[in-house]
């Protein structure tokens, strides 16, 4: 994933069956607060040298990383390459005036999208991003923020009017909730939907069982 | 005028109707709503003053079902996104995965991916004309439309046995070689291609009905359309000159000329004249790709197992209706751990409440076709 380079896994073509080694999903530790601890040094995301260096993501260091570290310091927390496309990691309650930074100094002026991520075992769960493009500089950057369950994240609507939707769906799918959106509610699910299907401990299985059971009385055959 | 606010419980703030306001609720079973979208209008006499999209009724759970899937058996669930351009689906899907792979395809297996991509776009493109001009109460298009779109629909067919939902890609290539008489066929197409969207414009361009249902119907402004992030068609006709297929070139694009044709008002015209000639540049580009389709292999060496390097990536394409977007992160298993899909429609849908407003409810009608949208990418 994003931010925790998982143990080996020999980079380009997949090794076809050799079970490489692959490490668990889960085992990403809580690494993320040692970045923010160590503030404005500019190569600090480097992975844990302790490993082998494993995946394609490399710190990135470009002018606009230096421009944005220069003006938000600290509320920068990563800054990292992966397969030549740029993350940049932000203090989640930072997020929307550094949205807006974005849009009319580095003219990141379309949200392509917005969405989230569910790492369950990992102390702040939910990564939320947002995939920006600036016409001027045809350049793609995805800003990403970690926040806890239940931590509010702050809108992007007042920026980008198209995150209503986009804001509403990862509402819908993870239960975040973004404050300041001016009409937080299910969007694609009917209102009274139980739980939040995109979590990774929402069970698909599980769900169509209780469902069984309820609605037609049997076991299910699942 | 809107009706009052009042404050429920401190919490939920309900509007209430004024004297001359009605509500309207018109789908999910309305014709012209292109499958199951439910708009909620709030009328003044015939005057729409707000409206409200309900969207979800072909929710399938696209994003979760890839989770517990491997890489290539996702694959055929795009097709049944965006139904009427599974050829583009599958193209920004495979795409999306090869980066992440670090693998690219051949050139020759680039080049029919193009090929087929433009006929769908083409295909896609003429779906819409048909039942645009059918819901404005043009009867004869849609014949036409279905005419030319059949020969398209037998290339798909020839190639790789389905019409609809093809998955006519694989991760790292294609699995089936170009039939024998695929040039032949596309090179007929084409050139029979041409006078038929001349025939369409005869129809449609200079007539007085369509100029009065379509000409400032339903304008969107440059700066809203990229505030709301519209993309593709939409986008372009209100003048904003942008499609990925230029400014981040993927498949073959870059080897081909075509232009990008733009609008200027943003209007529901608009909108019409930049379709009818975005079918007109995919033409030429089919042309130009099967005048000098390369040789050699078909298919990147690819395991039979996917194991990506861990990582995440974000790999968006042109497809007909849009920015179509794939970001997908790995964890170095066979399955995907998040798969997310930025559906054009989705968020070219959103831009339909301030552009509907103070139109006419037969004009909505007009509105959603122009917006060239496809609920089961809505949806997903």
């Amino acid at each position: 994933m994003a931010d925790e380079p998982k143990e080996k896994q020999t980079p380009p073509v997949p090794a076809g069956e050799k079970p490489a080694s692959s490490p668990s999903p889960a085992s990403t530790p809580p690494a993320k607060t040692d970045a923010a601890a160590a503030p404005a040094a500019p190569k600090q995301a480097a992975p844990a040298p302790s490993r082998a260096p494993v995946s394609l993501q490399t710190p990135l260091n470009n002018e606009l990383v230096a421009r944005m570290r220069a003006k938000f310091g600290a509320a920068i927390l990563e800054a990292i390459e992966d397969r030549k496309q740029a993350i940049l990691v932000v203090e989640c309650a930072r997020l929307a005036e550094i949205a807006k930074h974005l849009r009319d100094q580095e003219e990141f002026d379309l949200l392509s999208d917005l969405t989230a991520v569910d790492w369950p075992k990992r102390e702040k769960r939910f990564d939320v991003l947002l995939n920006l493009y600036s016409f001027e500089k045809n350049e793609r950057l995805r800003v990403k923020v970690h926040a806890t369950d239940g931590e509010q994240v702050p809108s992007s609507v007042g920026v980008w009017p198209t995150a209503n939707w986009l804001e509403r769906e990862v509402f819908d799918m993870f239960g975040i909730v973004f404050s300041g959106h001016p009409d937080l509610r299910r969007i694609l699910l009917p209102d009274g939907w139980q739980g939040y299907p995109l979590r990774k401990d929402y069970d698909i299985i599980q769900q169509d069982t209780v469902w069984v059971k309820e609605n037609l009385g049997i076991e299910s055959g699942q | 005028m809107a009706g009052t606010t009042i404050t429920d419980n401190g919490e939920k703030q309900r509007t209430l109707l004024g004297a001359d306001e009605l509500i309207l609720n018109m789908g999910p079973q309305h014709p012209s709503t292109h499958g199951v979208l439910r708009v909620k209008l709030k009328l003044d006499g015939e005057r729409v003053i707000g409206s409200e999209c309900m969207i979800g009724y072909l929710h399938r759970g696209v994003e979760k079902i890839a989770e517990h899937r491997s890489y290539q058996q996702f694959a055929p669930y795009v097709d049944r996104m965006d139904y009427v351009a599974a050829v583009s689906n599958g193209l920004g899907y495979c795409e999306a995965i090869e980066k992440l792979l670090v693998v690219e395809a051949p050139p020759r297996a680039k080049v029919i991916r193009t090929i087929l991509t433009e006929l769908q776009r083409i295909a896609s493109h003429l779906l819409w004309l048909g039942t645009h001009a059918l819901d404005i109460g043009a009867l004869t298009p849609i014949f036409y439309c279905f005419r030319e779109r059949e020969e398209i629909l037998k290339i798909f067919e020839k190639y790789c046995g389905a019409r609809l939902t093809t998955h006519a890609f694989r991760i790292g290539g294609l699995q089936y070689e170009a039939y024998d008489t695929l040039e032949k066929d596309v090179e007929r197409f084409c050139k029979a291609f041409e006078p038929r969207v001349a025939e369409y414009e005869e129809l449609l361009t200079q007539n007085r009905i369509w100029l009065g249902r379509t000409k400032g119907v339903g304008i969107l402004k440059a700066a809203d359309a990229i505030a709301l992030g519209a993309t593709g068609p939409v986008l372009r006709a209100s003048g904003v000159k942008w499609d990925i297929r230029k400014a981040m070139p993927y498949a073959a694009y870059d080897q081909y000329k075509f232009e990008i044709p733009t609008g200027k008002t943003g209007d529901t015209y608009d909108r019409y004249l930049v379709r009818m000639e975005e079918m007109r540049q995919s033409r030429l580009i089919c042309l130009q790709a099967i005048e000098n389709i390369p040789t050699g292999p078909i298919m990147a060496k690819v395991g039979k197992v996917l194991k990506p390097p861990p990582g995440e990536v974000y790999h968006s394409i042109e497809a007909p209706k849009g920015e179509l977007g794939y970001y997908v992160i790995s964890d170095g298993t066979v399955q995907p751990y998040r798969v997310r899909i930025r559906p054009p429609s989705f968020v070219n849908l959103e831009s339909f409440d301030s552009i509907v407003k103070g139109h006419l409810v037969a004009d909505v009608v007009a509105i959603i076709g122009t917006l060239d949208i496809v609920l089961g990418e809505v949806d997903r």
